[in-house]
Formats: structure tokens, C-alpha cells, sequence
């Protein structure tokens, strides 16, 4: 890595949003608070399907406080539209997927315990909740549809949804997948159950709507991902409000994770109840309000089946999934078990033969949608339990078996059999360098040692890709995005030489605020502290398609780039003017614009100031330095690298305890090694966590077992290693800043490897995540 | 009912219902809304005060327990300006990334040392467990308490 300016590229920068966080001046949305506010409580379904036959709001608004009580018919006659799936995903036989009609609040039927049908509008919480608590809602229960693996031999569960199928998508070649396997020397078969799993940002979703009734101005503020989104999507689908009559603000978010990128039911209501009431009113979901209506992730059942050559080499991979969407469609979840799972099945090998089929179907449980990583850790671990139990049915080891059958440097650019053309990587140097920090070579020792203690030691490797960086926009749009999917940003440099930065994507923890200041300061030779970086308002920042699929640096990142480039192109016209020189003639380098072979300079704040005090200016050349693009990539980006993991099993209780853990990333170009190796030990936390700790489980009748802190197990401070992470560099070969995207990968890899590592230890290869003690010890029974 | 509390060495006489739970008091009466609330459980620990010198779950306290004792919240213990060492070591190991735990975390691990010597990893992650945290996987946490923990170790708050 080149040597980095104190603060520009390559340097690990202590972050400029740390000092309000630490002194509890962050800004949330549960902080704000504007005069005459009211406070809302959701009416929500207790069954998992229903009818609803009546609702009598008496008691409720006899209540002291009460304001309102507003439902879903209410809604639906003041002219509210859907809440829209923004992927149209085609089936096998072409047709469009069946996406059923989803009202912000239910008013007919209810299809998921949790499910909002009305909202009651009080003027302090309590009132609001005691009043929610008032309504009498007569429900006619009719039986629930629960069970992914059965749903498609239920009973439709919304009218023409047949066979509850909202879609069977496919890709990849079936004849030739099948010849293969049928010529395969070995197959490997097995079935693979990727969990259900709830979030759990630390900051509930929260929302305050504003309503001038003098104006028609409608600000929504709310804890989004992406605002744009969510302003076009009110606007566009649920016509809340004209575009230009809504300003949507996300402020400090609390972490998202996927699950703040989809438009809900709540920030709806609160800001049409805003507008009809004529006072604005809040809503803070309360923890056991997120575990019933966030959006889950994953819940997949898959089988699947590898084939290999006599030398072991792959020949084909035929995978057949069943994903569970619950019981709507929310903004992307039919995206995330089609285009972002089948599209990554090749991972890191160069296997010929690839055909996946998914039914993605309805069930009466909350919508599934992205989760860190969306898709692509189904497909990772789909992709490497299958290589790890093909290396061992084989006796081949598991990290040379994956080796033989790596894409090489030399393959790049390699067209995939699913759609994809990866652009760049080394996977045998993230191996190689796992490997080595693990001490790949001394783990029969280590094993040994710890069965003297009376433990299992296992150990798990997975080489994982994801594709990031979402997305080039006409390529997403034929394959179904209801929207572009590039990013803008605008660089204003204001009169003294400091700079304003606008950019589309949302931070919401992964330090954009320092990381895109460096991105800038590094061009313009300033420092990071000259440049103020501002996002999450549609009010101040002109547009942008948010935060997700690792895509912040790739694509609002190399927006700013482009940004730059105009900027530098314009201050070196008025810089040539100034030094009575030819354009061609004048370079920018080290924060000076200079002309060449000469001793004469001008600053970059001297330009800028000339810019805005246009005296000695060219005749041709607009006052002013502000400058914006729109960047649309030209292809996905590739992060890909390989996480080992070792555990320990006590025999006698089957407790897993992850003991080491390794993770070496290919992220391309480094801007902020420090945020980005945080941003790996985050990712590997919630993997671990899906792999050993977390499982969303509704009982047979859909009532959610797992609803709060003392149900759903979190990974604490006391579940987890200290992780080692090391980065390797190919960088991104078609985006200016040469980077692929760090947000996900840790989530990605993670749970194959502890999975591989935790079969390894318990000689079995069908178990199921999460190894809890108990699934263990009875595996540990039955070995 | 009539309270008198003292937070961050501020009296302050306020009448409450008696049902009202301290984290209610500190973010909506006093406007200290560092303090954050993020279940219904007591198990998140993103609401962690000091009460007394004393790390407690605000959400779990009524206000009226708190009369007459010193509450100490995370806008108390230092300032942009002038950091406490748990807040710059925080900020120095990266031990943050959404901020919305940090609070909570701080005020507890800032408890954590004060009453234990010779912490390592083990018991730094042990003690913490009260305290989720969803984006750092804790690593960089444990970085940071273990950095700060020489310069607290035995020092006896002044709420």
C-alpha cells in the first residue's frame, strides 16, 4: 500500500462521528422532539392468520389522552396505496412473480402475528398503549401456514397465490447440471437448513411525522437506511404525499443491517396520522415490537448436490431451495433468494455445471427481506459445507481440494456459469495467508492436546465471494429492480477552501463520515477536518439509493470521486487563467494547482475563493465550485477471501466454544484499515452468532417463540474470540477508487466456517445451525 | 409524586407519576437523551447509569428509587472538549461504529474497572455481558476498556 497522507488514503483515522457518540450527543430518532407531538401505538394482529371481523374503538377513545383510533380502512379510504416489493423476479416459465397485496395496516385479513391494522394516536406513550390495549377487535382465526417445506401443499393463504408459490425462479443449465452429476465420479448430497434470524439493530425503528398544514410540507423522520427510497417509495406507490411535499430525514441510525432498508407499515402510518390529525406524531417500536415486525433474514431449506471428477475436481452443483418470503413481499425479499443467492453458487471454484431453482413461498410469518449479507450467505454456505463434506467423504484435504479447484488470477475476467463475471481476485492468497495465521499445519497437535482436556477440537475453513457494490443499474433493471441502483454525490467547495460533501448513501455506523472525508481530502490536498461530509435528508442532498449490499464506498464513494474529477477540472481552468497559463499547461498535485516546470502555484482555497470573487476569472467559465455526478457502475464488485474457524466441543455437555477465528479479506483498496477490519469483526460476530447462537422459531400455530432478549440469544461480549483479521489486495478493476465493499463479508463466511469446524469436531455432517449444546450433545449420541 | 434528583451535580425537583422509570426522567424531563433505551427486557444495557457510583439499567430503576442518591448519565463524565479516558479510549480503539450501545457501554465498563483490578480479556468480556452490542463483536471493546483501565482502576467516582 503506498504510503498514506496522515489523514488521506490508507491511513486508520480516528473517526469524526466518535465525539458526539461517545458524549451521548448522537441524534436518533427517539431524541427528536417537536412541540405539540403526539405519541402512537400499533394495533397488532395476535394471530398468525386471521379475519378481521370488527373493531370497536369505544373504550379506547373514553380513555384519558386518547386522541384517535385510526385502522385500516381507514387508510384505504383515504386513497393509501401498497406497500410495494421492488424486485419483479420472472419465474422459469416467464411469467412475473405472484406478489400478493400488502396495506400498510391490515384491514380485512392479518397474516403474521405482529401485523399492524391500526394505529392509536394519544398524547403521551402510555396513553397510547393502555389505549391500544382498550380496542376490541373481534378476529375469526383460520389455520396458519407456518412451515416453509409445507407451504406449497397448504391452504392459499392469500387469494390467487396458488400453492402459496410466489415465484419458482431458476438459473443455470439443468440438462447439462444433471449429465454431469449422472457422470460424476462422486456426489456429494446433502440437505442444508440456513436458519431464520431477526436483526436486532440495537436502535428500534422509530419515526416522527411532521404535517405545516400552512404549507402542505410533509418531514417524516425515521431510522432509514436510505430516505430517497423511502421518500419515492411513499410518494410513488403509497402516495403519502407528492415527492416535493415530502422531506424524509434519517438522522443518526443505530445500525441497520438490511433491516431498516424496507418501507414499513409504521413510518406510514405515523406520517399520514401526522397529516389527517394535524399534529405530528411519534412512534419508538419497542423491543418485542422489532422481533414480531422487522423484517427477518435467511430461512432457507435447500438440497443440494456436488459432483467431482476422479482428480476431484467439481463438475457440477445442482441446488434446489426453498426460501421463505413470510406472509408479504416486503421492499427486496424477492430479490434476496434469487439474484443474490443462485447468482453466487459458482463461489471461488471453477465448477462448469450450475443450476439452482428456488420457490420462494408464502407463509404467515413477519416478511423476510436482506440481512447482512442477503442471499449471499445462503449461497456461501450452501457452497462450502457441500466442498467440506466432499473432502471428507473423500479423505481429501479440505483446504487443497479447494485449491485444485480455484479460479486462478490468470481466469480474470471469468464468466460464471450464473450470470456473473467476476473482474478480478486472488483466492489462493487469502488461503494461503488463513492458513498460515491459523497454523493450518499444527492443528492435529492442537487437536490432540485438547482431547487430553476431554474436548472435541474441530477446525472449518470457507472461501466465500459476494458480489457488492449494487449494482450497475440497467443490468438490475432487466432482471427486475424497480429502481436504478447507481449513487450521487456533490462536492461544494465553499468560499474559504473548505468542502461540503452530499453524498446518497446512509451511514448508520460504518463511519462514512470519516471514510468519504478522506476519499475527498486526499484529492484536494486538504485536510479531513476541512471537509464535512453530509447525508440521510432529502431535504439537503439532492438524491441517492442509500446504504446496503456493501455498495457505500463502491458506488456513493466513486461518485464522489467523479465529483472531485469535475471540480479539479474546473479549478484548474481558473487556476491556468490566473497564472496566465495554458490549461494543459497547469497540474493539480499536494493541494496546489501548479504550472508545469515553473515555480508558479496557487492553492487550492485560492482558486476556490477566486471561484466565488470572480475578478481575475475566464470570460467563459460560471462562478462558483460545486460540482456533483451520478456513478452507475460498470459491473458488481467481488470481495472474496477465506475465514477459518476452530472450536472446542465438551463432550459431556456438547457446549461449542469458538476458540479461534480467522478472516483474511480481499476488499480491494484499503481507505480506512481501521473501520474496515471493525467492519470485519462485526459481520463475524452475527455469523457466529446465526451459526452457534441465533434462531428465530415460530411454533406450529405461528406465534413467535422467540420475542424478546430472554428467548432470541445475542452474541455477548463472553460468546466470543478475539478475531484475527488480515486483508490481501487485488483492487476493483472498474471503479475509481479500486474498492469492492467490507459491510458484509464477515457475515458472509462466517457461519460455513464455524459450521465445517463444528461438524469437524463432531464427525457428523448434517447438523443444523444453531449448534446449540443440546443439538450437539445429541449429535455427540448418535456419532 | 415530588422528587428531588441530582444528575450530572444538577438538583433538579420534578413531580412524576410514581410509575415513571428513571431512563423516562432523564430523556424526557431532562432532555439527556444519550441515555437510550433499546428493549424491554433489562438485558441490552444501552440505558447504563451510574447511581450512586454504580452501574444500573435506567430502565429498570424508578425514578423514585433514585431520589436523593447522585446520577451520574454519559453527558456527565466528560465533554467534547475534554473527553473521560473510557470515552477517548473508545474513540481510539474503534470500540464504536452505530454509537447507540456506546453510552450504555461506557458507563459500564467505566464501572468495570473502577471496582476490579486486574482484568484481562476473559473478565473484561465477562463483565460486560450485560451490554449488547450488534456492530463491533465486542473486540475492539475489550481493546479499549483493557487501554483505559490502568488509569481508572480503583478510583472512586464523584457523581
Amino acid at each position: 500500500m503506498a504510503e498514506a497522507l496522515k489523514d488521506g488514503i490508507g491511513a486508520s483515522v480516528r473517526r469524526k462521528e466518535d465525539v458526539r457518540f461517545v458524549t451521548g450527543s448522537g441524534r436518533y430518532t427517539d431524541d427528536i422532539n417537536v412541540a405539540g407531538q403526539l405519541h402512537a401505538a400499533f394495533l397488532r394482529s395476535p394471530h398468525a392468520r386471521a379475519r378481521i371481523d370488527a373493531i370497536d374503538p369505544t373504550e379506547a377513545l373514553a380513555l384519558p389522552d386518547v386522541v384517535a383510533v385510526l385502522t385500516g380502512k381507514d387508510m384505504a379510504d383515504d386513497g393509501l396505496g401498497d406497500l410495494p416489493c421492488g424486485w419483479l423476479v420472472k419465474q422459469k416459465d416467464g411469467s412475473d412473480m405472484v406478489s400478493a397485496p400488502h396495506p400498510p395496516l391490515a384491514h380485512r385479513v392479518v397474516n403474521y402475528v405482529g401485523e399492524p391494522y391500526g394505529i392509536v394516536v394519544a398524547r403521551t406513550v402510555q396513553a397510547a398503549r393502555r389505549a391500544a390495549e382498550a380496542v376490541a377487535t373481534d378476529f375469526t382465526e383460520v389455520d396458519a401456514v407456518v412451515d416453509p417445506a409445507a407451504a406449497m401443499s397448504s391452504e392459499d393463504i392469500h387469494d390467487g397465490v396458488v400453492g402459496n408459490l410466489a415465484y419458482d425462479w431458476a438459473l443455470g443449465e439443468q440438462q447439462a447440471t444433471e449429465d454431469a452429476l449422472a457422470a460424476a465420479a462422486h456426489v456429494t448430497r446433502l440437505e442444508l437448513i440456513n436458519n431464520r434470524l431477526i436483526p436486532n439493530a440495537m436502535e428500534p425503528r422509530a419515526a416522527l411525522g411532521v404535517y405545516d398544514k400552512g404549507t402542505g410540507d410533509h418531514v417524516l423522520y425515521t431510522t432509514s437506511q436510505n430516505p430517497h427510497l423511502e421518500r419515492l417509495v411513499l410518494s410513488a406507490f403509497v402516495q403519502v404525499a407528492p415527492e416535493h411535499k415530502l422531506r424524509v430525514v434519517a438522522p443518526d441510525v443505530g445500525g441497520g443491517f438490511g433491516s431498516k432498508i424496507f418501507i414499513y407499515a409504521e413510518e406510514t402510518a405515523v406520517i399520514w396520522a401526522a397529516r389527517r390529525l394535524e399534529q405530528p406524531v411519534k412512534w419508538t417500536a419497542e423491543r418485542s415490537e422489532s422481533f414480531l415486525a422487522d423484517a427477518h433474514g435467511r430461512d432457507h431449506v435447500t438440497q443440494a448436490e456436488l459432483g467431482l471428477d476422479a482428480d476431484g475436481r467439481f463438475v457440477a452443483l445442482k441446488v434446489s431451495t426453498t426460501a421463505n418470503l413470510g406472509a408479504y413481499l416486503s421492499t427486496f425479499g424477492s430479490s434476496v433468494p434469487t439474484y443474490l443467492y443462485g447468482t453466487l453458487l459458482a463461489g471461488q471454484y471453477k465448477t462448469p455445471n450450475i443450476f439452482v431453482e428456488v420457490h420462494g413461498v408464502y407463509t404467515n410469518t413477519a416478511p423476510v427481506d436482506a440481512y447482512r449479507g442477503a442471499g449471499r450467505p445462503e449461497a456461501t454456505y450452501v457452497v462450502e459445507r457441500m466442498v467440506e463434506t466432499a473432502a471428507r467423504e473423500l479423505g481429501r484435504d479440505p483446504a487443497e481440494l479447494r485449491r485444485l479447484n480455484m479460479i486462478r488470477p490468470e481466469d480474470f475476467p471469468y464468466d460464471t456459469p450464473v450470470a456473473l463475471t467476476y473482474d478480478v481476485g486472488d483466492y489462493e492468497a487469502s488461503l494461503d495467508k488463513a492458513l498460515e495465521l491459523i497454523d493450518y499445519a499444527g492443528f492435529a497437535q492442537r487437536r490432540a492436546a485438547a482431547a487430553e482436556r476431554g474436548k472435541r477440537r474441530g477446525i472449518g475453513l470457507a472461501c466465500y465471494i459476494e458480489a457488492c457494490g449494487l449494482a450497475p443499474s440497467k443490468l438490475a433493471i432487466s432482471l427486475g429492480a424497480g429502481v436504478g441502483l447507481y449513487e450521487s454525490g456533490e462536492i461544494r467547495v465553499n468560499p474559504t477552501g473548505n468542502v461540503t460533501v452530499f453524498t446518497g448513501s446512509h451511514s448508520h455506523g460504518q463511519g462514512h463520515e470519516t471514510t468519504f472525508a478522506q476519499v475527498v481530502a486526499q484529492r484536494f490536498g486538504i485536510g479531513i477536518d476541512d471537509v464535512e461530509v453530509v447525508h440521510g435528508d432529502t431535504g439537503r442532498v439532492e438524491f441517492g439509493l442509500g446504504t446496503y449490499g456493501s455498495r457505500s464506498l463502491a458506488v456513493g464513494g466513486s461518485a464522489l470521486s467523479c465529483a472531485a474529477d469535475k471540480i479539479i477540472a474546473k479549478g484548474t481552468r481558473i487556476a491556468a487563467h490566473m497564472l496566465e497559463a495554458d490549461p494543459e499547461e497547469v497540474e493539480f498535485t499536494g493541494g496546489h494547482f501548479k504550472v508545469r516546470d515553473s515555480n508558479r502555484t496557487l492553492s487550492f482555497a485560492e482558486v476556490a475563493f477566486a471561484a466565488y470573487v470572480p475578478s481575475n476569472y475566464p470570460d467563459d467559465l460560471e462562478p462558483g465550485l460545486s460540482e456533483k455526478a451520478f456513478y452507475d457502475p460498470e459491473n458488481f464488485t467481488y470481495p472474496a477471501g477465506t475465514h477459518i474457524a476452530e472450536v472446542e466441543i465438551d463432550e459431556q455437555t456438547g457446549e461449542v466454544e469458538l476458540v479461534d477465528f480467522v478472516a483474511v479479506d480481499d476488499f480491494g483498496t484499503v481507505i480506512n484499515p481501521m473501520i474496515v477490519l471493525g467492519q470485519v469483526h462485526g459481520g463475524v460476530a452475527q455469523g457466529v452468532g446465526q451459526a452457534l447462537l441465533e434462531h428465530g422459531v415460530y411454533d406450529a400455530f405461528g406465534q413467535l417463540q422467540t420475542g424478546s432478549y430472554m428467548d432470541y440469544c445475542m452474541p455477548r461480549a463472553d460468546d466470543l474470540p478475539d478475531f484475527r483479521v488480515d486483508t490481501t489486495v487485488t483492487p476493483c478493476t472498474h471503479n475509481p477508487l479500486g474498492v469492492k465493499g467490507c459491510g458484509e463479508a464477515g457475515a458472509i463466511g462466517s457461519p460455513a466456517a464455524v459450521m465445517n469446524a463444528v461438524t469437524d469436531a463432531v464427525g457428523v455432517n448434517d447438523l443444523s445451525m444453531p449448534a446449540t449444546a443440546e443439538k450437539v450433545w445429541r449429535a455427540l449420541q448418535g456419532a | 409524586m415530588e422528587l428531588t434528583l441530582t444528575v450530572n451535580g444538577n438538583v433538579h425537583e420534578l413531580n412524576v407519576p410514581a410509575n415513571t422509570l428513571l431512563v423516562e426522567v432523564l430523556r424526557e424531563r431532562l432532555g439527556l437523551t444519550g441515555t437510550h433505551v433499546g428493549c424491554d427486557t433489562s438485558q441490552c444495557g444501552a440505558c447504563t447509569v451510574h447511581l450512586d457510583g454504580r452501574a444500573v439499567k435506567a430502565c429498570t430503576v424508578l425514578a423514585a428509587q433514585a431520589q436523593g442518591a447522585a446520577v451520574t448519565t454519559i453527558e456527565g463524565i466528560g465533554s467534547a472538549a475534554q473527553l473521560h479516558p473510557m470515552q477517548a479510549a473508545f474513540r481510539e480503539h474503534h470500540a464504536l461504529q452505530c454509537g447507540f450501545c456506546t453510552p450504555g457501554m461506557i458507563m459500564a465498563a467505566i464501572d468495570l474497572v473502577q471496582h476490579n483490578e486486574q482484568l484481562d480479556r476473559r473478565t473484561v468480556r465477562a463483565g460486560l455481558e450485560g451490554n449488547l452490542c450488534r456492530c463491533t463483536g465486542y473486540h475492539n471493546i475489550v481493546d479499549a476498556v483493557l487501554a483505559a483501565a490502568p488509569e481508572l482502576a480503583g478510583e472512586a467516582e464523584h457523581g
